[in-house]
């Protein structure tokens, strides 16, 4: 929805797709060979009817017919081979184009940063992604086979008429330029009343989105008949735009029929008079009919193909501007040469971990923020020890996970991993060796051995249920009737919250990360199915550097450092015993929410 | 009952029928007028060119009355010339009526179809709407209605106009030369069905490669949903090698699909050249016997050029419509399934005591002995209890154990079966209630709720219209308050699809500000809380307690804390109340309340005696 803008008009976007045409020049010049080809014999045939004419049917002859029926044969023949060659070769670029662009754009944003992301929705990438791409392939393949086409269709009509009777033929040309007049005064208006239309269009789908989506609630609220009456004014728009777009095309056609019929009566009294005189053979008034009759198809192409360059313009434009963008987090040319890029990691020269983590001095706020949410801070956090990080939803509480990742960078200050900077080392190496565990379980359609061995590519059964088996996930996966080779579904959908969790958990002790990250993983899993996870996660956490980000705080309390965060800042920090004597925010918080069963 | 689901057509069709009807009457005549115009060039070349007139006997007729310029066979071109230009011009205005009349009768008709299918399912029952695939109902309100009107719009006259053109044309050539009139009739049938059965076989390899691009959208989409994960683990490679594949694979099904079908279009073209070369040396065979006229070739050859492209693209024209078929069927079995009952007239059969229909319920809500199941799990076994007016209770269970059902029969969202209980809201028997009164008088907040892709005042205020002190007041009570100002249009700010991503609680608390905004007799919160952290919880919390005393309030939780301050607790089991009463009775009692109560751990009593209830 709002995601097809109009263009701006500048022509510079076109530029970006040069390097992409590179490796069809040679299948758009047979395009065009061809294109050139057919409609050479579609020029021909009035020709050839002219020739039947003026040998056979005038005369009343049959003798040589079979030289002529030939001769006819070879013509068409062509027409099905420059047929055959031209609709192949179009699809191939049309195909190839749109999958390198895919491919191009895919790879882009897997180098970009997650404020990208952020900022932008899924939906919005995906038709960038998807169906930009398309139309530009379908227009760079099949826009050339029109224009090629019409324009040479018009040429060689406009020739032949002239050559077979230079002064009737001057007059019919003359009919190509009101033609033409009239084709760009109608077309514009129709691809205005189209877009409006589709634009509608793309309203009505999301009111039906919202309307079933939405249907359970607008019961309990009775507000059926004002959905109902909001529904009917869009419908009522679209009929208006629909109903103008097709008038406008039912004028169209006729009025262009209209020059051809005035084409076609002059040649009867013209060319009528001048065959009577002998200065002119029947057939040629026959070809000069059929061409006058025939000029308006290549030219409405032309008109067509013409208005949809100028909306092809806005997916290049959008597509460039996707190409264009650059990651706000690289890793610098000495890193990339040792430790490698994205898609070529360069793992031999990786160092291993310990896991020693330190902040220094580091200030940071969000690109999009107005606030600093830390400000020279200074944490050194031990290999193997745990920090827990608690507050209310939506205080900060990611933020210092977000910078030990690298997703975001600190404005000032450095972060250090085993005593050196995070920025010595490629990103690849620094993610490679955390594990991280969302608040929200995201899995992949394929089978839970596919989800799993996402954290280990190539990891073997044994390994999996070894990891399954830490952190109680093997229960879900015994349960299924398929076991590992189970498909979980898009997104996983297959699979409650609750089991959903286990395996992204699965997944990331199967890393064996050094540094471990847990998101408010447990957040949406009833109070039972947490005690278990926390059994997991407790046997799972030993020995590695620990994040632990929750809003309920029983596994907090053994956590060696306990950050409390409000507003974005870090308002108190220290162990369990510390911060409830303290009597501070933890304290509150502790209080309102929880306290310990055996307490009681 | 084996209707065909064209039928389906007829019933959307009746505001448009008159508009068809006007359309096949100008296609034909305009079909006709087009015949007309070789006519006239060949009337020309034979009878003052060729010095003979065409055997066609009503065309020197027509002729005789057109107005001439000129002398001798000037005169006589002359006339031929203004009849091909009048017959163009009244050509194109039936021409143009034909599609204007074509687009009025097919947009009515789409109209109308979209309006039926989105307000049956505004009114199709809960149940109906808690069982359907949401995607796939969108699929067939969107692609499966574009079939439709494709259908309608185009189709439906395109395979009209095709009979009435080989009709018309055949009629025409017949008389003027039987020979040559078989042998282009002859190629119609065999380059019709040479697309028909290349369509039925190709269907399959287009399915293919439709498949094929779903799956590299799911993997795309998959990739930028996840991102986090793929950065997290570093699979960009692993993601771009597996997106990189599938690109390719779904190209190359294309570019094979696309050998096929350069195969198909070369031989089509080959066919209808094939055609025009046989008439060509048909006719002059005919003309060396002396059977033809110069003229009558040119009417042959311009006929045959206007029948054989829509007849070689009918076979497209009718493998597209037996798609709209298959289309119909499935927007009927949206439209077929019944609605829901007593929407808004009441049932008033009984001295339910509440007839003044504008009038708020009472808020004491009876169960007595209600049992219930979906279709056959049983849900709910033999419950029974009272809520008095004004008191706020909690329902704890586990997930499953029937808690949400209570609130779902309350709104009469599920029908209780006869004979299994009644359920009375405000002293009658919530049957006898219209649904819409019955649920105005009710606010519900539902497990996940729903915002709609509107402004926050909107849906605060249910789409409808209400004073913006009234939709701040109620936002503050739901602690919603201060996220909606911090965002910078306020209230006006957009959610959803089209607008900012509340977060789970945020959303949640914008939904209980829409429930609690007309401080409706009966309020029930259904796990409303439960994606809010403890401390909002805690503070909405408090915002309720404001509305204690003057409304019934039904608290539906797994959380033990959020049920703390109610008058009475049901604890749920297995579609049985377990054990119900006050706090401190339940406590005393140690079951199961004191069990979840150890579990979940509370400090119940310093809260209860800390507010004073």
């Amino acid at each position: 929805m709002g995601y097809d803008d109009e263009p701006s008009g500048s022509i510079g976007a076109w530029r970006g797709m040069i390097p992409f045409f590179r490796p069809f020049k040679a299948l758009l010049l047979g395009i065009s060979a061809m294109m050139i080809v057919c409609s050479l014999v579609d020029a021909l045939v009035p020709i050839y009817q002219k020739y039947i004419i003026d040998s056979f049917i005038v005369p009343g002859r049959a003798d040589g017919l079979r030289t002529a029926a030939v001769c006819g044969v070879i013509m068409i023949s062509v027409r099905m081979i420059g047929t055959m060659f031209f609709t192949r070769l179009a699809i191939k670029v049309e195909m190839g184009f749109s999958r390198d662009l895919k491919r191009a754009c895919f790879s882009r944003l897997q180098t970009l940063s997650l404020s990208y992301y952020n900022t932008t929705s899924v939906g919005y990438i995906i038709s960038r992604v998807m169906s930009d791409t398309d139309k530009i392939g379908l227009m760079l393949a099949w826009g050339l086979v029109d224009i090629l086409w019409g324009v040479s269709g018009v040429i060689f009509s406009v020739a032949a008429m002239l050559l077979l009777d230079a002064s009737l033929g001057m007059w019919l040309v003359a009919t190509v330029i009101p033609m033409a007049f009239v084709t760009g005064w109608f077309q514009s208006r129709i691809l205005r009343h189209n877009r409006a239309a589709r634009q509608l269009n793309s309203q009505i789908t999301g009111a039906f989105n919202e309307g079933i989506l939405g249907a359970r609630t607008s019961k309990t609220l009775v507000i059926e008949d004002v959905n109902i009456s909001e529904f009917s004014s869009l419908t009522g728009g679209m009929y208006k735009e629909s109903v103008r777009a097709a008038s406008l095309s039912a004028a169209y056609s006729p009025i262009m029929m209209m020059f051809g019929s005035l084409a076609v009566a002059m040649i009867i009294v013209r060319g009528g008079a001048e065959v009577m005189g002998r200065a002119m053979e029947i057939g040629v008034l026959s070809a000069l009919v059929s061409y006058s009759i025939n000029i308006f198809e290549p030219i409405q192409h032309l008109a067509a193909i013409f208005s949809e360059i100028t909306a092809t313009q806005a997916n290049i434009e959008r597509v460039t501007a996707l190409l264009g963008e650059r990651p706000e987090i690289t890793d610098s040319p000495e890193i990339t040469a040792k430790y490698g890029d994205t898609f070529n990691p360069k793992r031999e020269g990786w160092e291993p971990i310990k896991g020693n983590i330190a902040f220094d001095d580091v200030t940071f706020k969000y690109p999009d923020g107005t606030e600093y949410v830390l400000e020279h801070f200074n944490l050194t956090i031990p290999a193997g020890s745990c920090v827990a990080i608690v507050g209310e939803t939506g205080a900060g509480k990611s933020t210092l996970v977000n910078l030990a990742c690298r997703f975001y960078e600190p404005t000032s200050g450095r972060i250090l991993i085993d005593g050196r900077d995070i920025r010595e080392r490629s990103q690849l190496w620094l993610r490679s060796n955390i594990g991280y565990m969302l608040q929200s379980p995201h899995l992949f359609s394929g089978s839970i051995r596919d989800n799993i061995s996402y954290g280990k590519l190539g990891a073997s059964d044994d390994e999996i249920m070894a990891a399954a088996r830490l952190v109680s996930a093997d229960e879900v996966i015994e349960k299924l009737p398929g076991g590992l080779a189970s498909e979980v579904g898009e997104g996983g959908d297959k699979l409650s919250t609750g089991e959903k969790q286990l395996i992204c958990f699965a997944r990331a002790v199967i890393s064996d990360p050094r540094i471990f990250i847990l998101d408010e993983a447990t957040s949406s899993i009833d109070t039972e199915a947490e005690l278990a996870i926390q059994r997991a996660i407790s046997k799972s956490l030993e020995g590695r550097t620990s994040f632990l980000i929750a809003h309920r705080l029983s596994t907090v309390k053994k956590a060696d450092l306990i950050l409390a965060v409000r507003d974005g800042k870090i308002i108190e920090r220290g162990t369990h015993a510390e911060l409830i004597k303290q009597k501070g925010y933890y304290a509150k918080l502790y209080h309102t929410q929880f306290e310990d069963g055996e307490k009681v | 009952m084996q209707k065909s689901p064209f039928v389906l057509i007829l019933s959307f069709s009746v505001g448009s029928r008159r508009f068809y009807a006007a359309a096949f009457v100008f296609m034909l005549l305009s079909v006709y007028l087009g015949f007309l115009l070789p006519q006239a060039v060949g009337f020309a070349v034979d009878s003052v060119i060729g010095g003979r007139a065409p055997e066609s006997s009503f065309m020197p007729a027509i002729i005789k009355f057109m107005p001439s310029v000129g002398e001798g066979d000037i005169r006589v071109l002359s006339r031929a010339g203004i009849f091909t230009v009048l017959m163009a011009a009244l050509g194109g205005v039936c021409s143009f009526l034909w599609h204007r009349s074509v687009a009025v009768g097919s947009e009515k008709m789409v109209k109308s179809l979209r309006d039926a299918l989105y307000s049956h399912i505004q009114y199709l029952p809960y149940e109906w709407h808690s069982g359907v695939q949401t995607g796939d109902i969108i699929q067939r309100c969107t692609s499966d209605v574009s079939i439709v009107s494709l259908f309608v719009a185009t189709q439906i006259t395109e395979i009209v106009r095709s009979v009435a053109l080989v009709v018309f044309a055949y009629a025409m050539l017949l008389p003027l030369n039987a020979p040559m009139t078989a042998i282009s009739f002859a190629f119609l049938p065999v380059i019709l069905f040479y697309s028909l059965i290349f369509l039925r076989k190709a269907s399959e390899r287009f399915l293919a490669a439709d498949e094929a691009e779903g799956k590299l959208l799911s993997i795309a989409q998959e990739n930028f949903t996840g991102v986090r994960v793929v950065r997290a683990f570093g699979r960009e490679r692993f993601e771009l090698d597996k997106f990189s594949a599938q690109n390719s694979y779904f190209a190359d099904l294309w570019m094979r699909l696309g050998e096929l079908l350069s195969t198909y279009w070369g031989f089509g073209d080959l066919l209808v050249g094939l055609q025009t070369v046989t008439l060509c040396v048909a006719g002059a065979w005919q003309a060396s016997l002396g059977e033809m006229t110069v003229g009558e070739f040119m009417i042959f050859l311009s006929y045959n050029g206007m029948i054989i492209w829509p007849i070689r693209g009918l076979g497209r024209v009718l493998s597209d419509a037996s798609k709209a078929g298959v289309s119909l069927k499935r927007l009927r079995e949206i439209l077929d399934a019944p609605l829901e009952t007593d929407i808004y007239i009441d049932n008033d059969n009984d001295n339910s005591g509440a007839k003044d229909a504008a009038a708020p319920l009472r808020g004491d809500i009876v169960f007595d002995h209600v049992s219930f199941a979906y279709e056959d799990t049983p849900v709910l076994k033999d419950i029974s209890f009272t809520v008095k007016e004004g008191t706020t209770v909690g329902i704890l269970g586990h997930a499953g154990s029937g808690k949400s059902t209570i609130a779902q029969l309350i709104c009469r969202l599920y029908d209780l079966e006869e004979g299994c209980g009644v359920i009375n809201v405000g002293g009658a028997d919530i049957r006898n209630l219209s649904r819409s009164r019955l649920r105005r008088n009710i606010g519900i907040v539902m497990q996940e709720p729903f915002l709609y892709s509107r402004t926050i005042r909107e849906n605060i205020s249910s789409l409808r219209e209400a004073p913006l002190e009234r939709i701040k007041e109620a936002a503050s009570l739901a602690k919603a308050d201060e996220a909606i100002e911090s965002f910078a249009e306020g209230y006006e700010t957009v959610v959803g699809e089209r607008g900012v991503t509340l977060s789970g609680g945020q959303k949640q608390r914008v939904a209980i500000a829409r429930a609690v905004l007309n401080r409706p007799p009966i309020m029930i919160f259904d796990d409303s809380l439960s994606a809010v952290d403890s401390e909002t919880d805690a503070r909405i919390r408090e915002g309720i307690a404001a509305l204690m005393g003057s409304s019934t309030i039904i608290i539906i939780a797994h959380r033990i804390t959020s049920v703390s301050r109610a008058d009475y607790i049901i604890v749920m089991e297995q579609g049985r109340i377990a054990e119900a009463g006050s706090v401190r009775e339940l406590l005393e009692r140690g079951g199961i309340y004191k069990r979840i109560y150890d579990l979940q751990g509370s400090d119940e009593d310093e809260e209860v005696s800390g507010n004073g209830i």
